[in-house]
C-alpha cells in the first residue's frame, strides 16, 4: 500500500475529532480522551509519512481522484513531513498540559469546554497548510489555523484578550486578503493555482510583474511568519492569551508564515533577485526583536520578542538559499517551535507557582523548585544557542553557510546572528537571575506565595498544594494544586524532545540538508505533482 | 484579453473606501473597512477569471473557449464564506469590547506604553554601587544582620519611586 495516501488523514482526523469532541461538549471527560486520542493517531500517521518521504522523496495525493493541475493536491516531501510530525508533537504535548491545567483549575463547563473543538480544528489547519499542493488550499489551511486562532486568543472574552484579539485578528485578516489578492493577480497572470503548476509557468512572464506577485506573496506571509517591520503585532497580543495557547500560537503559527515563505522562495520564484532584500530583513527582524525583548520585564512578552527576533535566523538560512544554509534554516524551524513553545509552557508554570510572569516580582524559584529551575534552564540555554543543544547545532549551520557564501553582506549578517545570539543569553540570563536565583525578598512586591513557602521551611514542593491567602492571578482558592504532574510531565517531554534533537543531531541534518537539497532542485515536487519528465517537456531550467 | 472596465472600477473604488475605513480607530469602520476590501478582492478573482460565457456544464458540442471559467467562481465562493465568518466573529468581537468598556476604538496597549516611558536605568544592573544579589555571602554576616540584607533592596525600591 502507498503510505503517503494517508496524508489527507493528517487533516481529516483532527477534523472528525473536533466534531466529536464538540458533540461530547458536556462529558469533559472523554472530551479530553477523544482529543489526545486523535492526536496520538495523527502525530502517529505523520510519524509513518515521514518515514516514507525519506525512503522514497517527494509524493502527491490527488484528493477526489482529479489529476493536477486541475484538482487538491496534496504534497508530502521531507519538509512537509517533518513539519508535520514537528507540529503535531508539540500541540499533542500542549493539549495535554492544557488538559492538566484544566483538570486541576476545574473549569468543567463555561466556554473552556470549547477550547478542545477548537483546538483540533487548529491543528487540521496547520497540517492542511503544510501540505498544501496548491496556493489557495494554502489560503484556506491558513484561514482554517486562523479562523480558530481567534477563537482560542479571546478564550473567555475579558477585557484585555478582546483589546488583543482586535489587533490580531484585522492584522491577520489584512494579511490574508492579501494573499487572496496575490492569488487572484498570479491566477489571471497564468491560469493555474497548482504550485507544481505555477512552477513551471510562472518563469514564462514578464520579470516585473513576477516581481510584483512574488513580493505581494511575501509581504502576506511576512506579516503571518512576523517578520520585521510586519512583526509589530505579535509581542502585542500573543502574551495575553492563556498560556497553552500562546504557547501553542508561539510554536506553530509563525512557522506556517515560514514554511510558505520557503516554498515562494524555492518553489515558486526560484533565484537569488531578492535575496539581499531577504538578507536585510533577517538582520533587522533579529536585532530589532532582541532589542525590544531586552526592555521587557514580563516573561511572556520577553518570550514574544525572542520568537520574533529568532524568525529573523529562519530568513536568513533562506536567503543563503544555499543546500547547507536551507538545510539549517529547515533544522531550525523544527528546533525553534520545541523550544519556543517548551519556554511558553515554563512560564505557564512559572506564573502558577510564583504568581506572576512579571520577573521583577519574583524570586526564589530555584530554591523552591529545582525542577521548574532546570525545565526553564535546558530550552532556555537551548534558545541561546550555547552546545550542545540543538539551537548551537542550527546557528552553527546558518553561520557555516553564511561564511561560505563570503559575501560582505553574508558576513555581516553572521556578525548580528553572533550578536543577537548573545543578547538571547542576556535575556535568558536576567530572568534566570532574577526568577529564580535571587531571594523573594529581593522583588519588588513579590507574590506573598513566594515568600511563604521559602520561610516556613516547605520548600522543594514540586507539585505541593499550598493554603493561605493569595494575591496572585489565581487568588480566592484555598487550595491549588500549584505544578500539577500532567503540566510538568508534558513541559518535561517537550523540554526532552528539544534535548533528543541534539541526540538525533546527525540523521536530522541528513534529512533537512536532503530535504533542502530537493526544495532548490524543484524537480522532485514538480515530477511527483504533475507525473514524470513534467519538467523537461515544459523546457524550464531546475 | 480583453478587461472589463467596469468590473475594474468597482474593484479600484471597492479597495480605495476599503483601505480608508481600515485606517479608521474605530472598530465598527475598521470591520466595514475589511468587509469592502474583501469584495474588492472577490472582484478581482471574477476579473482574472476572463470574460463571461456559457455555464460550465459540460457538453460535447459546445467548444471549451465558450464556457466561462468556473474556477474562480469556486474560489470566491471559498472566500465568500471565509470572510462572512470572520465579519461574523468580529462583530462578536466588537460588541464583547462595547458591553466590556463601553468602548468602539483600537486600544492602546497599557503594557507597551509603560514600557515605552521607563527609562533605560536598570536599577539592579546599572547601579553605581554594585547592590548585592548574590547568595554566596559570608555566613557570619548573614547571621549577625540579616536586616543588612535587605538594606540594599529597599534602597532600591525608594529609588526605584523616586523616579
Amino acid at each position: 500500500m502507498n503510505v503517503a495516501n494517508l496524508a489527507p488523514l493528517a487533516v481529516v482526523l483532527p477534523f472528525l475529532g473536533a466534531a466529536m469532541a464538540f458533540l461530547l461538549i458536556r462529558h469533559s471527560r472523554s472530551q479530553r480522551a477523544v482529543s489526545i486520542g486523535t492526536l496520538s493517531v495523527t502525530l502517529l500517521i505523520e510519524a509513518f509519512l515521514l518515514v516514507d518521504a525519506s525512503a522514497r522523496g517527494t509524493t502527491a495525493v490527488f484528493v477526489g481522484g482529479w489529476a493536477a493541475p486541475f484538482g487538491i493536491t496534496m504534497v508530502v516531501d521531507q519538509f512537509s513531513a517533518l513539519m508535520l510530525v514537528v507540529s503535531s508533537a508539540v500541540s499533542l504535548a500542549v493539549l495535554i498540559y492544557a488538559t492538566g491545567q484544566g483538570m486541576t483549575d476545574g473549569d468543567e463547563d463555561g466556554p473552556i469546554s470549547i477550547f478542545h473543538p477548537t483546538y483540533l480544528i487548529l491543528v487540521a489547519g496547520v497540517s492542511n497548510a503544510f501540505l498544501a499542493g496548491d496556493l489557495f488550499n494554502l489560503y484556506v489551511g491558513f484561514e482554517i489555523l486562523l479562523t480558530s486562532s481567534y477563537v482560542l486568543m479571546t478564550l473567555g472574552g475579558t477585557t484585555p484578550r478582546i483589546r488583543a484579539g482586535v489587533t490580531y485578528v484585522v492584522v491577520s485578516v489584512v494579511s490574508s486578503m492579501l494573499f487572496l489578492i496575490s492569488i487572484g493577480m498570479i491566477y489571471a497572470a497564468t491560469g493555474t493555482i497548482n504550485m507544481a503548476d505555477l512552477a513551471l509557468k510562472l518563469a514564462d512572464i514578464d520579470p516585473a510583474t513576477q516581481m510584483i506577485l512574488h513580493l505581494m506573496l511575501l509581504v502576506a506571509f511576512g506579516v503571518k511568519a512576523a517578520v520585521f517591520p510586519l512583526s509589530f503585532w505579535l509581542p502585542d497580543s500573543y502574551p495575553t492569551a492563556p498560556a497553552p495557547v500562546t504557547a501553542v500560537f508561539a510554536g506553530l503559527l509563525t512557522k506556517v508564515g515560514v514554511y510558505a515563505m520557503v516554498r515562494t522562495e524555492t518553489l515558486l520564484f526560484p533565484g537569488d533577485r531578492i535575496n539581499t532584500l531577504l538578507m536585510v530583513v533577517a538582520m533587522l527582524t533579529m536585532i530589532v526583536g532582541i532589542l525590544g525583548a531586552l526592555a521587557q520585564s514580563d516573561i511572556k512578552r520577553m518570550l514574544s520578542f525572542t520568537l520574533v527576533s529568532h524568525i529573523g535566523y529562519m530568513v536568513f538560512g533562506l536567503a543563503i538559499s544555499t543546500v547547507i544554509g536551507l538545510g539549517a534554516a529547515v533544522y531550525y524551524v523544527a528546533h525553534h517551535i520545541i523550544v519556543q513553545t517548551s519556554l511558553f509552557l515554563v512560564t505557564g508554570l512559572i506564573e502558577r507557582r510564583g504568581g506572576t510572569a512579571n520577573m521583577d516580582r519574583l524570586g526564589g524559584l530555584a530554591k523552591i523548585s529545582p525542577f521548574l529551575a532546570l525545565l526553564f534552564f535546558v530550552p532556555g540555554m537551548n534558545l541561546a544557542g550555547i552546545p550542545p543543544f540543538s539551537g548551537f547545532l542550527g546557528k552553527l549551520g546558518l553561520l557555516q553557510a553564511g561564511v561560505e557564501l563570503g559575501t560582505p553582506l553574508a558576513f555581516v549578517l553572521v556578525g548580528a546572528s553572533v550578536t543577537t545570539s548573545l543578547l538571547t543569553l542576556l535575556v535568558i540570563a536576567r530572568v534566570w537571575n532574577r526568577a529564580f536565583w535571587r531571594r523573594p525578598e529581593d522583588a519588588t512586591h513579590p507574590d506573598p506565595i513566594l515568600m511563604s513557602t521559602a520561610h516556613d521551611g516547605s520548600a522543594a514542593t514540586t507539585s505541593g498544594k499550598v493554603t493561605g491567602h493569595r494575591t496572585g492571578k489565581f487568588a480566592g482558592r484555598n487550595a491549588v494544586d500549584l505544578l500539577p504532574r500532567t503540566m510538568v510531565g508534558a513541559t518535561a517531554g517537550l523540554v526532552l524532545l528539544g534535548i533528543s534533537l541534539t541526540v538525533m543531531g546527525g540523521p536530522l541534518f541528513a534529512l533537512s540538508d536532503n530535504a533542502a537539497q530537493q526544495m532548490l532542485e524543484r524537480t522532485p515536487y514538480i515530477d511527483a505533482v504533475l507525473g514524470e519528465g513534467a519538467t523537461e517537456a515544459a523546457g524550464a531550467t531546475p | 484579453m480583453s478587461v472589463n472596465i467596469t468590473l475594474l472600477v468597482i474593484m479600484a473604488a471597492l479597495f480605495a473606501a476599503g483601505i480608508y475605513l481600515l485606517l479608521e480607530r474605530s472598530l465598527t469602520r475598521v470591520l466595514l473597512g475589511l468587509i469592502l476590501v474583501a469584495n474588492g478582492a472577490n472582484m478581482l478573482l471574477l476579473a482574472g477569471g476572463g470574460p463571461a460565457g456559457k455555464a460550465p456544464l459540460y457538453s460535447a458540442d459546445i467548444p471549451a473557449g465558450d464556457y466561462s471559467d468556473p474556477l474562480p467562481q469556486a474560489l470566491i465562493l471559498t472566500s465568500i464564506v471565509i470572510s462572512f465568518a470572520v465579519t461574523a466573529f468580529m462583530l462578536g468581537i466588537i460588541y464583547r469590547s462595547w458591553v466590556l468598556g463601553r468602548q468602539d476604538e483600537v486600544q492602546d496597549d497599557i503594557e507597551d506604553r509603560r514600557v515605552a516611558s521607563q527609562s533605560s536605568f536598570d536599577a539592579e544592573d546599572d547601579a553605581e554601587i554594585p547592590v548585592e544579589t548574590t547568595e554566596f555571602t559570608p555566613v557570619e554576616e548573614a547571621e549577625e544582620a540579616p536586616g543588612a540584607q535587605r538594606g540594599p533592596s529597599t534602597r532600591t525600591t525608594t529609588r526605584r519611586e523616586k523616579r
